[in-house]
């Protein structure tokens, strides 16, 4: 049993407290710590995106993150996407697009995706495949996400636009 | 989940021709592009995989795997992991000394190995520990002292060596299995062919890669009970195999598979980390769990088989084929798995697409000292698919014909029985043939592109469904149970497995349409052998049409007792009454009617509790020879592919274009989720075309990693315009086939003629690299060679009988 240290994060807004071993990834802390589940693994050595989560707002693996980095910084994983009750737009339009098949890879691509739209609301197609190219999926070919990605940017955008800013 | 109902669900799909209704029913659910009832979980990160599973006192399992591809375990000495603070047990081979498989001809795996080593990662001890780490370190402490054998690598080897061989059982040396079959006269055939054509050709092996690593937690009870949460495609077939290797009755077993993180077939054996951590939880009387690592994921394995295949066809001028003698030779790696079944598939369906009036199949497969092949989507056809279609396309060039016209001019028949005997019930490879032509200007573009730019065609067919269950019995392949709530809810159990593909929404599907309810008032229970009935699993594209049937037929159970309630309170005959959309009312007077939920409250008041049943069994196949259970199936997918493509001539680098795919389903019961499965379909034949590669060095595997093993990204993906054909099959649910596996199948051969078409030059092996391009290209490029082998005398199997016959 490794010796523990007492870890300050800020995980989906709320301040957390965790006791682990210093070199236990953020994804191991997530997952078995904080028991926030929806965040997999895929390959454990940064590879294939499943594991994705933002910090301060971007992208990082976190199989290859040690929590230790991350005091004072802003941790989002898939159960933080949703504002309060509903749910984050690309999430709707993964779920009416298809575009989770078994699910596995979803939050990694979802947290990838919402970084990216974050930083480019109106993307072009090629510019999508690029952000999200680091992210393997095996069951649906990326075509259903590629179109959920779009239909969530054109959702996004119009509120943009009717909010006047 | 509240949220799942805001969904406006708007039609993305354009909606395929309206097909004439199946009945007079007009259907509400089925044909609509809705969301999966399980789709907000899985946004949401709600859905519980096996990984995420976690439980008061659980300890963590790890195993110990060997370094040596081929090696006599002399010892396994585990005290010293046993010392280590933290192990709480230890396991090795003989303590699970009884041998399991997924066929009953193939119980030739171990939980641990006890006598011999067959790969590099073949699992020989196991440790269960308070956690990974102290598990992980513990393995360094257990001892195995080897006599390291010979490997046999290779299917030439595998044939050559009598004497060292990966198992003792099997005709001889490392042959696992051979198959010889003969279906009309032969020579005859050849004898009056205008033209005779012979090729070779190699598809390498390769691997399912599910996102999720392979899991398992285990927990004996103090009541003696056994609960196993699996990420299996077959909690059906664990339940039995862990019946066998525990020595437990299996009516104390519990197996219960987890929503998959993909499976393509990589998870339908029993595996011997379910068996592992079984026992561990025995020993300790504490869960325990383990996870696959993704190295040992590429131990794991059962993918494609590395295929060598020699064809044989005789034509008429007009391309009509009067004989086909087919060989293949699989590479099978460790251990039998499905391979059987994949040997026998790599020759049943060669008949099913074009009219092959005389056969002979000819097929061996071996074992070798590398991780054990299975079944992979597609099952034992796409090699012999790449094969065919690519070995017509160099046949209709010899005769001076269109690729597009040979095909179309030679389809089978619609409801005939083939030279094998495999019975077809509808047949839309005409119309998919015709639509991926017309839609991708196939027969105004091929041959005439430019230099560098193809354009290739292909088309296949696969089984919506085995006919046979992998244990020859008389029960059904499917049951479905019903519960109705008075609050108008229905549960549906079935062992039908979620792998991603939308079982669970196809049931809910089905049952709300035969009810008149919403899906959303539908809660599925599946794939759990204590409550649910027996489905055989999510293997062979067989669960929408089984399952739906057993959903359709315990829906149908309960409708007339409903039915004949709100009947006796309206006063309008039962046979004018409908349900739907939460109602059942007068078809003549919609206004006249009362809710679901109370007609079943003045239903139970009638009956009692309210439930019923309904199970599946595929009609019986014509054909009766041996090694007629491969092959036959309730009916038969169709697909046609085009693909066009760019060959860089300098760097041999291929760019696909586009990709156009047609495949008859029968009929969509949810078109959105068809696409999906056929886009990620062409995803993986993709993949398996252009890079896919299993391959070993020095008797390991070459790469074990997500890095190395390259699968394609969001950048290499084409885009793709999938095209539904509907022939409303008379076997399925509304009409519906399988379309998660068939659509692989042309996709592979399309791009490699596409290759052709584009720089002049055959590559018979897959997967085309580009290193491949340029040495195919300097004339570099061997044709693939395939083992000189003699098989047995063929099995010469008389035709049916017309009464047999007839029996279509």
């Amino acid at each position: 049993m490794s010796e523990r240290v007492l870890l300050h994060l800020r995980v989906n807004g709320e301040p957390v407290e965790v006791a682990a071993p210093v070199h236990k990834t953020l994804l191991e802390v997530l997952r078995e710590e904080l028991r926030l589940t929806g965040t997999k693994h895929g390959c454990e050595l940064g590879e294939c995106g499943t594991c994705t989560v933002l910090v301060d707002g971007g992208p990082v693996l976190s199989c290859l993150t040690l929590p230790i980095e991350l005091e004072g910084r802003e941790v989002v994983t898939v159960e933080g996407m949703s504002h309060q009750s509903t749910p984050h737009p690309l999430q709707i339009a993964f779920a009416e697009i298809g575009a989770a098949q078994c699910g596995y890879c979803t939050p990694g691509i979802l947290l990838a995706a919402k970084s990216f739209l974050d930083r480019n609301p109106r993307p072009s197609r090629l510019e999508i495949q690029e952000a999200l190219a680091g992210n393997l999926c095996r069951c649906t070919g990326y075509l259903q996400i590629l179109q959920a990605v779009e239909l969530a940017a054109g959702r996004m955008s119009k509120e943009l636009g009717s909010s006047g800013e | 989940m509240a949220v799942a109902t805001k969904i406006g669900v708007k039609p993305r799909v354009k909606a395929p021709s309206p097909p004439k209704p199946a009945s007079e029913q007009t259907l509400h659910i089925i044909g609509q592009p809705l969301p999966k009832v399980d789709a907000m979980a899985k946004v949401c990160g709600e859905t519980v995989f096996v990984d995420d599973l976690s439980l008061p006192r659980m300890l963590y399992c790890k195993i110990k795997r060997s370094p040596h591809p081929h090696a006599r375990i002399l010892k396994v000495d585990t005290t010293g992991a046993q010392r280590l603070p933290g192990v709480v047990a230890t396991l090795v081979g003989w303590e699970l000394p009884i041998p399991f498989g997924i066929l009953p001809v193939s119980q030739d795996e171990h939980a641990l190995a006890i006598e011999k080593a067959r790969f590099v990662g073949d699992p020989v001890a196991a440790v269960a520990a308070v956690d990974e780490e102290t598990a992980e370190l513990a393995l360094r402490h257990i001892d195995v002292t080897y006599q390291v054998l010979r490997p046999i690598m290779s299917i030439e080897e595998a044939l050559e060596e009598e004497e060292v061989r990966v198992h003792d059982y099997g005709p001889r040396g490392n042959i696992h299995k051979t198959v010889s079959l003969q279906f009309g006269d032969l020579e005859e055939g050849f004898r009056e062919a205008d033209h005779v054509r012979e090729d070779t050709f190699f598809f390498e092996g390769n691997t399912h890669l599910p996102m999720e690593q392979h899991a398992a937690v285990a927990s004996y009870g103090a009541d003696g009970k056994m609960t196993l949460w699996s990420s299996t495609q077959t909690p059906h077939y664990v339940h039995r195999a862990l019946a066998k290797v525990l020595e437990m009755p299996a009516s104390h077993i519990r197996v219960i598979a987890c929503p998959n993180g993909g499976g393509f077939g990589g998870k339908s054996d029993p595996f011997n980390h379910e068996m592992v951590v079984a026992k561990l939880s025995m020993k300790t009387r504490r869960p325990v769990k383990v996870t696959l690592t993704r190295e040992e994921v590429f131990y794991c394995h059962r993918g494609r088989h590395p295929a060598k295949m020699w064809i044989k066809t005789g034509v008429k001028r007009d391309g009509a084929i009067t004989a086909m003698h087919f060989r293949s030779f699989l590479d099978g790696g460790a251990y039998g798995s499905y391979g059987v079944a994949s040997l026998y598939y790599s020759g049943a369906l060669q008949t099913v697409t074009y009219r092959v009036p005389r056969y002979r199949f000819e097929g061996v497969r071996v074992f070798t000292n590398k991780p054990p092949c299975g079944p992979k989507r597609g099952h034992g056809t796409p090699q012999p698919r790449f094969a065919i279609e690519c070995h017509l396309d160099k046949i209709a060039e010899e005769l001076g014909m269109d690729p597009l016209e040979l095909r179309l001019r030679h389809l089978v028949e619609p409801f005939s029985v083939t030279v094998n005997q495999m019975r077809l019930r509808t047949v839309g490879l005409k119309e998919c043939l015709e639509r991926v032509a017309r839609r991708s200007g196939f027969p105004e573009k091929h041959g005439r592109l430019h230099q560098g730019v193809g354009i290739g065609l292909a088309a296949s067919a696969y089984i919506s469904g085995a006919g046979l269950p992998i244990y020859w019995n008389d029960l059904p392949h499917s049951g479905v149970q019903l519960k109705l709530d008075r609050g108008g809810g229905v549960t549906a159990f079935c062992g039908s497995t979620d792998i991603g593909q939308g079982s669970d929404s196809v049931l809910a599907y089905v049952v709300a349409e035969e009810l008149g309810v919403e899906v959303s008032d539908i809660r599925v229970v599946t794939a759990d052998t204590d409550l649910t009935p027996v489905d055989l699993g999510s293997y062979s594209s067989r669960v929408t049409l089984m399952m739906g049937n057993a959903a359709i037929e315990a829906a149908r159970r309960l409708k007339p007792l409903i039915l004949n309630e709100v009947s006796r309170e309206i006063g309008v005959p039962a046979e004018r009454l409908r349900m739907a959309h939460r109602r059942v009312f007068d078809a003549r007077h919609p206004d006249k009617g009362m809710s679901f939920s109370e007609a079943v409250v003045l239903t139970e008041a009638k009956h009692g509790t309210l439930g019923s049943t309904g199970s599946y069994r595929p009609p019986p196949s014509p054909a009766r020879y041996k090694g007629s259970g491969v092959g036959p199936s309730p009916t038969y997918s169709y697909s046609a592919c085009v693909v066009e493509l760019q060959v860089d001539r300098d760097t041999g680098r291929i760019t696909i274009d586009k990709i156009w795919i047609a495949h008859d389903l029968g009929k969509a019961i949810n078109p959105l989720l068809a696409i999906g499965q056929i886009e990620g379909s062409v995803y993986m034949g993709l993949g398996e075309a252009l890079m896919e590669e299993q391959v070993f060095r020095l008797g390991a595997h070459k790469s074990p990693s997500l890095l190395e093993y390259k699968s394609p990204t969001f950048l290499e993906m084409p885009p793709v315009e999938a095209i539904l054909v509907e022939t409303l099959d008379p076997e399925g649910p509304y009409g519906a086939k399988e379309c998660g596996q068939g659509p692989l199948l042309p996709v592979i051969p399309a791009l490699v003629n596409a290759i052709y078409d584009a720089i002049g030059v055959r590559i018979d092996e897959v997967p085309v690299t580009p290193a491949k391009i340029l040495q195919a290209m300097e004339g570099r490029l061997r044709a693939p060679e395939v083992p000189s082998f003699t098989f047995p005398e063929p099995l010469r199997v008389p035709p049916l009988s017309p009464i047999e016959g007839a029996t279509i």
